[in-house]
Order: C-alpha cells, then structure tokens, then sequence
C-alpha cells in the first residue's frame, strides 16, 4: 500500500477525479491480453492529462523510489503492461487528442492516448491512412503501440510502428521533458531518438506526444488465396512471390492444424486436407500495376502446385479473409488458455519453421497451430492449453523455450511483433550475448538509474 | 434459503443462475483481449478499465478466488455499471456468452444479500434531478416505481424503467401511472382478435412496454397483422417478460413470470409467437430455456416456443411474405439498431428490408446503427450521466442522417431516444418501424396510393 500522504500528493498533482485507488479497481488494472501471467494489481492508477503533469508524477515517484507502468489500452501480448512491482500505473486514455493533421506534409500529431482506429478514421477524409495494424486497432492506442513497436499484416510491405514515427515528446524518468524529431522527412540531428524509444516498453521514457508518418490510401487492390498439398510447396510459393519482385500488402499463411480448426470452427468450405493456405493481397494506386502484380502472383501460386482461388468483389475478399480472421478465435476455442508467440525467421526459412512448430508441439503432446505473416517471417505459433493443468502449463513452458531456440538457430529473433516484456526477457541473452545485454542495462541505468519506469521488464532489476 | 427456492420443481439440477461456479468454464474463455473495448458503450463514455466487459470478468475470477467480496459495495457498484446490451459478445473471438456471467454475478449478489440495492437505486435517482425533466412519462414512471417499492410490495426494477411486475402477475395500469391516462393495448383489444379471410392465426406477447407505453404501436402491428389477413390471440394473462427482473438477479421471480407466460402461450393453441420488442422475444428465444433449464417441466415447453419466438419483422419477411405496402409515406427515416434485438435475436436486416419497400421513404442509414443507445432498461435511471453521453452519440449519428424519423424495434430505446432527440437532436419523430408500415397500409385504404 503506498502511504496515504503519497496518495493525497498524487491528487494534489492530477486532481482527485482523476486518480483511482479502490481494491475493484486496482484488480482492473492487474493484467493485460497477456496469457500465462500471474495478474499484479497496482497500488493507485493516474490519469494524466498533460505532459506537465506527468512530469509532476514522476518527480513525486522518483522521489519516493515508485514504480511507474505508462499504460494505453493494455492489449499488448508480452505483459509490458502488468505493474509487477506494484505502485502507479499511469493510464493514458484522458489524453486522447488528435492534435493536428497535416495533409500537406503527410503527418498527424496525437496524444498517446488516441486509438489507431481513430487515427485512421480521421485522416480518411484525406486519403490518407496510418498503415501499421496490429490486431487491435480498434482499442490499442498510439502511445502503447508505439511503446511495443507493433507490427500487424501489412508489415511486409507497409513496415511496423517504427517506421511511422517521426517525432515525439516523451517525459524522462529525471523528470525533464524532451522533444524531437518532426514533420520533416529527413532528420539526422543528433541521436535517432524515435528508435530508442519506440519499442522500449516503457522502460526508458514516458511518451506524451506522437509525430506521424501518414501515406496515400492505395486505391486498388486484389486479393487470392493458394491452397497447398505440401509445406514446401507453400514456402517456395512465398519465396517465388518475392522473387517475381512483388511485395504484397498481405502475406499470411496457415498451417493444417490451424485450417482444420478454422473449419470446423467457422465452416466456410476450406480444404481440410491442405497443408497450408496462403491469403495473398496486392494493392497500389494503378489499375494496371496491381494488375500486373496479382497475375504474377497467381502464376507463382500455379508453379508451385497449389490452387488459387481470387476475389472479384469485396464479399468475395472478405470470404477469403475470414479464414485468416477466424485462425486465433477459432484455435482459442480449442481450450482455455492461448499461448500465443511470435518467433521470426528470415522469410527463406519459414517451411523450416513451420515443420519445426509441428514436430515440438508433437514432441510436447501439445494442440499447436502456426499461422502469421509468411511474408516477413513472422509466425504465431499458437498453443492452446489448461490453465489449471500445470503439469501441461509445464510442457507449454518447454516448448516454447525451444520454439525460441530452433527461431534463433535459423537466424531469427524472439519477437517479431509482441515485444520482450516479462514474458520473453530470460531469452534475451540467447539472441544478444552478454554484450548485449551489458548494452542494455547501460542504456537503461543511464536514463533510469532508479529503475522506476516500468521495472521488471526488458531488462532485469538489479539485485542487491 | 428463499420460500421460492423450497418450491424449486423436481430434483435440484442448477443452472448457472443458482451457483456461480458453474460459469467458471466461461469466465476461463476470456483472453482479456480486450476486444470488447471496441464496443462496450460504457467504457467508450468512460474510458475506464472497470467499465469494460474484460474487467468485470477479471473481478468475478477475483471473487471466485477469495480475493474480493461479491457483496463489496465496490464490487456490485461495478457490476452493475453494465447495460447488458451484450455488444461485447459480437465480437468477441473467443465467444464468452458474457450475457450469462453478468447476469449469474447478479442472481449470485441476490442470493447473498436479497434486493436492497434495488430501493437504493430507486431512490437515488428520485435524488437526480436532472431525470425529472426527462418528460411526462419518464417522471410518471419513476413515480410508480418508487411508489411501489415504497409499498414493501414484490416491486422489481424493470428492463424498461416502466414495466414494474408484482409478484408474478401484471399490474393495474390505471393505478400505477395515473398522469399517463392512456389505455393499455390489452385493455383495447379483445384477447382474439379476427382478420378477414383469416388463414394464420398467431400470438402476440405484448411485453409490459408495449402494453402500457407505446400501445399505439402495439395497435400498429396488430393493425399490420390484421391487413394480412392472420388472427391474433393476445391473452390477457400474460405478464412481463421478465427480462427487467432476470438483469438484476432475481431468478426465482423471472422463472415465475416465464412459467406462467408459457401456461398462458400453450393455452393459445398458436404456432408462432410474435413480438414486437427485442427483450422479449430474446427471452423467449433464449432466456427461458436457460432459466428453466433443470426444469423437467418446463424445459421442453420452452424449447418449444423459442423455436417459434418471431420478431413481428422477420415473421413478415421470412414466415409469410407480407402484403407490399403501397400507400405513401413521406418521411426521410433511419433505423437504429437495438441491441437486444440485433445482438440477441439477430434481427437486423428485416426491419430495413420492410422500411426500404415503402413508398415515399427515404432510408438514411446512420453510422454505427448498432450502437447501444444507453437505454439499458433501468441503466438510464441508475447511471444517467453516463447513459446520456451513449445517447449523445447516438443522437449526433442520428441528427449527422438528417432523418426526420428514427425507427426503432424496441420500446425501451424509443423511450430513450425520445427524450435524447428533445435534448440534443432535431425533435425527429421516433416510432416504432412497425407503425410505419401501418401508416403506409392506412394511406393506401384512405386513397393515397403510390401511383
């Protein structure tokens, strides 16, 4: 329990209506979309409502030795936004501003607590979208997907959250408030900020303010599904689309496991008796580019033995997209608790990732389906276990850890897309080296001596 | 131990609404995903983490765990900052029947500690009085509802803030909401009224809305029905619903109203069971079995009539095929969605396809049709900051249409939107979309075709 002084200071600071401290609402703030988690309620949840007054937050935390969890949404993967330490979680949902948009240098200014949707909904009128689309973007917010550096089904084209930012305002665990970066394209004055702190998960800074790249909406688009009697045939498919130089919005790939728990669960007419189906999407601002594209792509598909079936109208793309839509639903059906991980291989070794996934979850005894983005090699290889079986839960634990290690073996990484939060930090060493993780801490010390901003992930709190 | 779960019929099976450890198994479906926060019209005016769907569920696995007192102000303050509209569950991937927890959270809270929430809630919005400009009707209906409970009588919180039940049987209208001075719908019509070359006949389940606020529209899709030529049986006997009671936990009551409404049904000797309000029908569609589930009685029964349970929109358009409107209705409409009719029976595409085939009708689809209106039955006395800026939204959508109709197919959002289009909109006109189509078949009878 934190003192009662701290809390009547807290108050002071970001006003009484803003500031929650009842046991119901602490469990409410205990956990995020991350399974496999012991929830952690916090000791008192702020809502700020400026920069300044984050700044005040974290002078009164720092003081005081707090722990502070900047939060959005809480719909990350890898627990970043579980207060494990317990002490302030600070909920950005009151600073939801879309400050500017600006359709003539292609940027929008938000608060962190804007949700992707809405960004995207408000720079529409313009033509313009914000491309990066995790799963959640009708509920995570800027400032949270920025922090995980999210990625989502068009990263093979469109790129992830940190190609997309441009500036920021972030308040520092010293209490001092930094702006930089801005609207323009180039921009190599001083350190690369925006990189540092997207992806950081909180651990470095609090962001307070966003910059972002916004692009045209592509105007056309054509999607088809292949359909494969063998993994290889699948693999070399995603490869020969590449080598035809086409990159296409979408990439996704499914495996049997997950096609027949797809079907029985949605039953929307998909081979069961495939190995793997491909959801292939081209767009672009031409007609006859994107045309172009999808031919090329259909003749892969053919050269590769599978079958292709093509969407003509938008009912028929979204039939075809429902399969992929269905994939996790249709896997959590299976059991209580979704394991879901996002190991990442080089795209030439995804059919060796694949048949790897298989054989360790056969090995486990473990429901395993893969499906992701084949097209920059990111997988979900997704376990559908019993939260109350722990002598199971002990198994997922093992699969899992060499999951990570055949990802690592074929010059991988442990996260494609979710981040290393609490969930994946002990691997961290595996993919870095201890002069990796000897860089890390320095950055980390450097910034946050105290170890007060989001401790416990990224990088372990010293003992002593 | 209640009198009423002595009298329980035949051996003690239990449902979910007897022991809230039998929704365990659902409650272990939900990822926190989050998902519901997309939808929840709650948590989009609060923004809070307790408003969503994902929060309430991780408190009821708190409680199941020991770590929090059901009975902890705190805790049923929470869980009942929820208007059960069921949006969460639409887009939910891992499809957790959130309907089913919240309302066995509740008859669990009922279970422990009887209704004393219910007289606080009456009178802390007696307290509010920003509700007492909310219009004749609303005030009138809060008047009876604080008077009853004031009585010490079996006074039950209504899904609509109007529809009181006593003891499992309707009430008396006329003494009840003097100041409305309106006849009900089952007090106009006989309890079989015939049709012309009569070739169907069906029964009608009025619900308490229908039958005492809107009986105009009541008398609207009696009058539609009747141009169809089907005789309609709309007996006397029935009562509420018992959806307004089944949201706040009081089971014994609802399986009380829902045995006596299937005795008054099965008497009928009807096939199809029409209804006008989307949590009616989805009580007949779907609560009742779940309620009566152990019942070796009434379980079939149920099953029975949910299988023939039809909003008076899809029963037009998917049992018979009406009679083309032809008379002229000149008026630009939107429908909203609502939920208990779209999220819980399903219906949705009917009431457009019927208000599309009427002359003179310029449908106007508004964004988000589907959104919750903050009606929620009695949400809207008990948390009425919050359910006035889900109407907010609403009404913005609406006025964003310029419609001068909004059509709806539930009397509990006509009565909100009613008194959100006073206060924010454009004073459309709010009806029921049934009474268009009778509009249209009285146009046609007075001459003013669409040739």
């Amino acid at each position: 329990m934190l003192d009662k002084i701290i809390i009547e200071q807290l108050e002071t600071v970001a006003g009484k209506k803003n500031v929650l401290t009842s046991k119901v609402d602490m469990v409410a703030y205990s956990y995020d979309a991350t399974a496999d988690l012991p929830r952690q309620s916090p000791d008192i949840v702020v809502f700020p409502t400026s920069a300044e007054m984050v700044q005040d937050i974290v002078n009164l935390a720092r003081r005081h030795k707090i722990a502070i969890y900047p939060r959005g949404a809480g719909t990350n993967l890898s627990g970043g936004a579980v207060p494990l330490k317990k002490g302030i979680v600070l909920s950005f949902q009151k600073m939801d501003q879309i400050l500017e948009v600006d359709a003539a240098n292609l940027t929008a200014v938000v608060q962190p607590g804007v949700i992707i949707a809405a960004l995207n909904a408000a720079v529409a009128p313009h033509g313009l979208i914000y491309p990066p689309d995790p799963g959640t973007v009708a509920t995570a917010t800027m400032g949270g997907s920025a922090a995980e550096n999210s990625g989502g089904l068009r990263g093979l084209k469109y790129g992830v959250t940190k190609n997309y930012i441009m500036g920021m305002e972030v308040v520092l665990a010293n209490g001092e408030k930094v702006r930089f970066g801005g609207k323009t394209v180039k921009n190599v004055t001083a350190y690369d900020f925006s990189n540092l702190f997207v992806g950081s998960e909180g651990t470095l800074g609090i962001i307070t303010e966003l910059t972002t790249k916004l692009i045209p909406a592509p105007k056309y688009r054509r999607t088809m599904m292949g359909i494969f009697k063998t993994l290889t045939d699948a693999g070399n498919a995603v490869a020969g689309i590449i080598a035809a130089h086409v990159i296409p919005a979408t990439l996704e790939i499914m495996d049997r496991m997950t096609i027949r728990t797809v079907e029985d669960f949605a039953h929307i007419g998909l081979p069961v008796h495939a190995e793997a189906l491909l959801l292939i999407e081209v767009d672009g601002m031409s007609e006859d580019l994107v045309h172009t594209e999808a031919e090329a792509v259909m003749q892969v598909v053919k050269d590769n033995n599978g079958d292709l079936k093509t969407a003509e109208t938008d009912q028929e793309r979204d039939q075809l997209w429902l399969a992929r839509r269905n994939a996790l639903p249709a896997l959590a059906s299976l059991n209580n608790t979704v394991v879901l991980e996002d190991a990442t291989v080089p795209r030439s070794r995804i059919t060796d990732m694949l048949i790897a996934c298989e054989a360790i979850g056969k090995k486990y005894n473990l429901t395993l389906g893969t499906f992701g983005h084949a097209g920059d090699g990111n997988l979900h290889p997704t376990i559908l276990c019993d939260k109350h079986n722990l002598e199971e839960i002990e198994r997922v634990h093992q699969a899992v850890d060499e999951i990570f290690k055949v990802a690592l073996s074929f010059g991988g990484t442990l996260s494609g897309e979710h981040g290393i939060g609490v969930a994946k930090m002990k691997y961290l060493g595996d993919e870095l080296g201890q002069s990796g993780l000897n860089l890390m801490r320095s950055i980390k010390e450097s910034l946050d001596p105290e170890f007060i901003l989001n401790p416990g992930k990224m990088v372990p709190v010293r003992e002593n | 131990m209640t009198s009423t779960e002595k009298t329980k019929v035949g051996p003690v099976r239990k449902t979910y609404h007897d022991d809230l450890a039998i929704v365990r198994e659902e409650l272990d479906k939900c990822m926190k995903c989050g998902n519901c926060m997309s939808v929840c019209p709650v948590y989009g005016a609060e923004k809070l983490e307790t408003s969503v769907t994902r929060s309430k569920i991780a408190v009821a696995e708190a409680v199941l765990d020991g770590e929090l007192e059901l009975d902890d102000p705190e805790v049923y303050d929470m869980l009942f900052n929820c208007l059960v509209c069921k949006s969460c569950m639409t887009g939910c991937p891992t499809k957790v029947d959130f309907g089913r927890i919240i309302v066995a959270l509740r008859a669990a809270l009922v279970r422990k500690n009887g209704l004393p929430w219910l007289k606080k809630m009456i009178f802390s919005t007696m307290k509010h009085p920003k509700l007492f400009d909310a219009g004749l009707r609303i005030g009138a209906a809060m008047q009876s509802l604080a008077f009853k409970s004031d009585k010490g009588g079996k006074a039950i919180s209504p899904r609509s803030p109007f529809a009181l039940v006593g003891g499992g049987i309707g009430f008396d209208a006329e003494r009840q909401m003097p100041a409305l001075n309106i006849t009900p719908l089952r007090e106009r019509v006989p309890e079989v009224v015939n049709a012309d070359n009569a070739w169907l006949k069906v029964a009608f389940f009025t619900g308490d809305s229908l039958n005492y606020f809107y009986p105009d529209a009541g008398m609207d899709l009696i009058e539609v029905l009747t141009a169809n030529n089907i005789e309609i049986h709309i007996p006397k006997a029935q009562n509420c619903c018992g959806v307004p009671v089944l949201v706040h936990g009081d089971i014994e009551t609802v399986r009380t109203l829902a045995r006596n409404n299937i005795d008054t049904f099965d008497k009928t000797g009807c096939e199809y069971l029409i209804t006008g309000c989307g949590s009616c029908g989805g009580a007949w569609q779907h609560d009742y079995t779940d309620i009566l589930a152990a019942d070796p009685v009434y379980a079939p029964r149920a099953e029975y009539w949910a299988k023939r349970t039809y909003d008076i929109s899809t029963f037009l358009t998917r049992v018979i095929t009406l009679r083309p409107p032809k008379g002229r209705v000149e008026r630009v409409v939107t429908y909203h969605d609502s939920c208990h009719l779209k999220k819980s029976m399903k219906v949705f595409a009917e009431p457009r396809e019927i208000l599309k085939s009427i002359p003179g009708i310029t449908f106007k689809e508004m964004s988000a049709p589907d959104a919750c209106c903050g009606s929620g039955g009695s949400y809207v006395l008990s948390h009425y900051e919050t359910s006035s800026i889900i109407g907010r939204k609403k009404i913005d959508d609406i006025n964003r249409t310029k419609a001068d109709t909004v059509s709806v197919g539930c009397p509990a959002c006509m009565m909100q939107l009613l008194d959100n289009v006073h206060r924010g909109g454009a004073e459309q006109d709010v009806v029921h979309y049934i009474s268009l189509l009778a509009e249209s078949y009285r146009k046609e009878k007075d001459g003013q075709g669409s040739a």
